[in-house]
């Protein structure tokens, strides 16, 4: 993950018709984390959907490695791994089942995923019975088990306890360390050391 | 390659834990076929000229049956937006969403039109071109369907919209469908109904994709 450098060059979104933020620019290093701050409806979900390139921007170019990123979108998504608002759990199916098809894109293991959040001994419990801060966990997990290179959190503490964010944290931190891009839009504090904000609206 | 077939697993699983949901369409294609004897009467004669046409119009209104769920689920929990981040293209995951629909409906469908013509009193020797239309006709409503429910999502009624969008465009399927089990020489209708799969097959899942990423957005 040496090189990956991720740039964005005067972006622009427009949600129904209204201008969310424009000339937006930022780059981001490897081993960098982005801190995306502002009120609610500030577009700080429009940001990250944009980058994820679920959004396509309204102006300006993203660029990973110098080059357009966003030209070849299932390339691009296999270098995100993306935490929305909504978790994307199954309640259907298990812990370890809700993560299986994350780990046939990854080759990731499932256990190590579950266990980097605290949820092995919930390995084959339904998700049904799952709290709110446990799905958000096993969202996380899913995150780990992706082994791209940039994460894109979206409130990622949301229904987690103290002991979770702390959790999060050095899961963000062992990420950066081994030369892995983080952006976390958040409006609650989550320390992370030499971020760049960046406070929209 | 893996990736469709792991999301053809994961809809497996996710379908066989939800029984209910998908036993629903089968059980509905049995319940609405076992109608028609009772409001037409038992007439043998009357039946069996009707059944070709009675199985055609029951398994296309119960292929459309689970559409609105074979994206709506995935839409509303963030799933779909995981599924465009897997690095599966959208026409990708469409095409692993058809292929399961088709097992989960269409396949039953299949099984289950044998018996229930036969009770309806069809012609034994219109069975086989029953069938025999029955297998790319059911495929073809499955592509169709997937490409329909995925331009419908995030409308504000999908369940109304999806049928009046579906119906029309499932016509030529039912129109040879029937055809073929009602003539001697069904070959010409066969033919048909294959290259109208053939045509469905490329087309639908590019239409779903390009109707999944504008849902996404």
């Amino acid at each position: 993950m040496g090189t990956n450098v991720l740039r964005a060059e005067g972006l622009a979104a427009i949600r129904a018709d209204r201008l969310v933020f424009r000339d937006l620019f930022f780059t981001l290093a490897p081993g960098g984390a982005l801190i995306v701050r502002g009120p609610n409806g500030a577009g700080k979900s429009t940001l990250l959907r944009l980058i994820a390139g679920l959004l396509p921007p309204a102006a300006g170019q993203l660029c990973w490695q110098g080059e357009n990123a966003l030209l070849d979108l299932p390339l691009h998504a296999r270098r995100i791994a993306y935490l929305g608002h909504q978790d994307a759990i199954k309640p259907a199916l298990t812990a370890a089942e809700n993560l299986g098809f994350a780990a046939s894109v990854s080759g990731g293991s499932i256990a190590e995923a579950l266990a980097a959040l605290d949820l092995a001994r919930l390995a084959d419990l339904s998700a049904r019975l799952f709290s709110a801060g446990q799905k958000r966990r096993l969202a996380l997990a899913r995150i780990v088990l992706s082994k791209a290179p940039l994460w894109l959190l979206d409130e990622p503490t949301n229904a987690l306890d103290l002991a979770a964010i702390a959790c999060l944290a050095r899961l963000i931190a062992a990420h950066r360390a081994a030369g892995g891009l983080v952006i976390v839009a958040s409006h609650a504090e989550l320390s992370l050391p030499e971020a760049t904000d960046l406070t929209l609206g | 390659m893996t990736l469709l077939l792991a999301l053809v697993r994961r809809e497996l699983a996710l379908a066989l834990r939800h029984g209910s949901d998908t036993v629903a369409s089968l059980l509905f294609f049995l319940v609405v076929t076992s109608l028609f004897p009772l409001a037409i009467g038992p007439s043998p004669t009357t039946l069996g000229r009707l059944a070709p046409g009675i199985v055609w119009v029951a398994a296309l209104l119960a292929t459309l049956l689970p559409l609105d769920r074979l994206f709506g689920a995935d839409f509303e929990d963030g799933s779909l937006d995981q599924l465009l981040l897997s690095g599966l293209s959208p026409l990708g995951i469409a095409a692993a969403k058809s292929a399961a629909h088709w097992l989960l409906t269409g396949l039953p469908l299949l099984l289950a039109a044998g018996p229930i013509a036969i009770m309806l009193q069809i012609a034994p020797a219109r069975l086989p071109a029953l069938l025999a239309g029955l297998l790319p006709g059911t495929i073809t409503l499955s592509l169709l369907g997937t490409a329909g429910a995925a331009l419908v999502l995030g409308s504000r009624r999908p369940g109304t919209l999806l049928p009046l969008l579906l119906l029309p465009l499932a016509t030529p399927v039912l129109i040879f469908g029937t055809a073929a089990a009602e003539t001697d020489a069904p070959r010409p209708e066969l033919l048909l109904l294959t290259a109208l799969l053939a045509a469905a097959a490329p087309l639908c899942p590019l239409a779903a994709g390009a109707g999944l990423r504008a849902a996404a957005e």
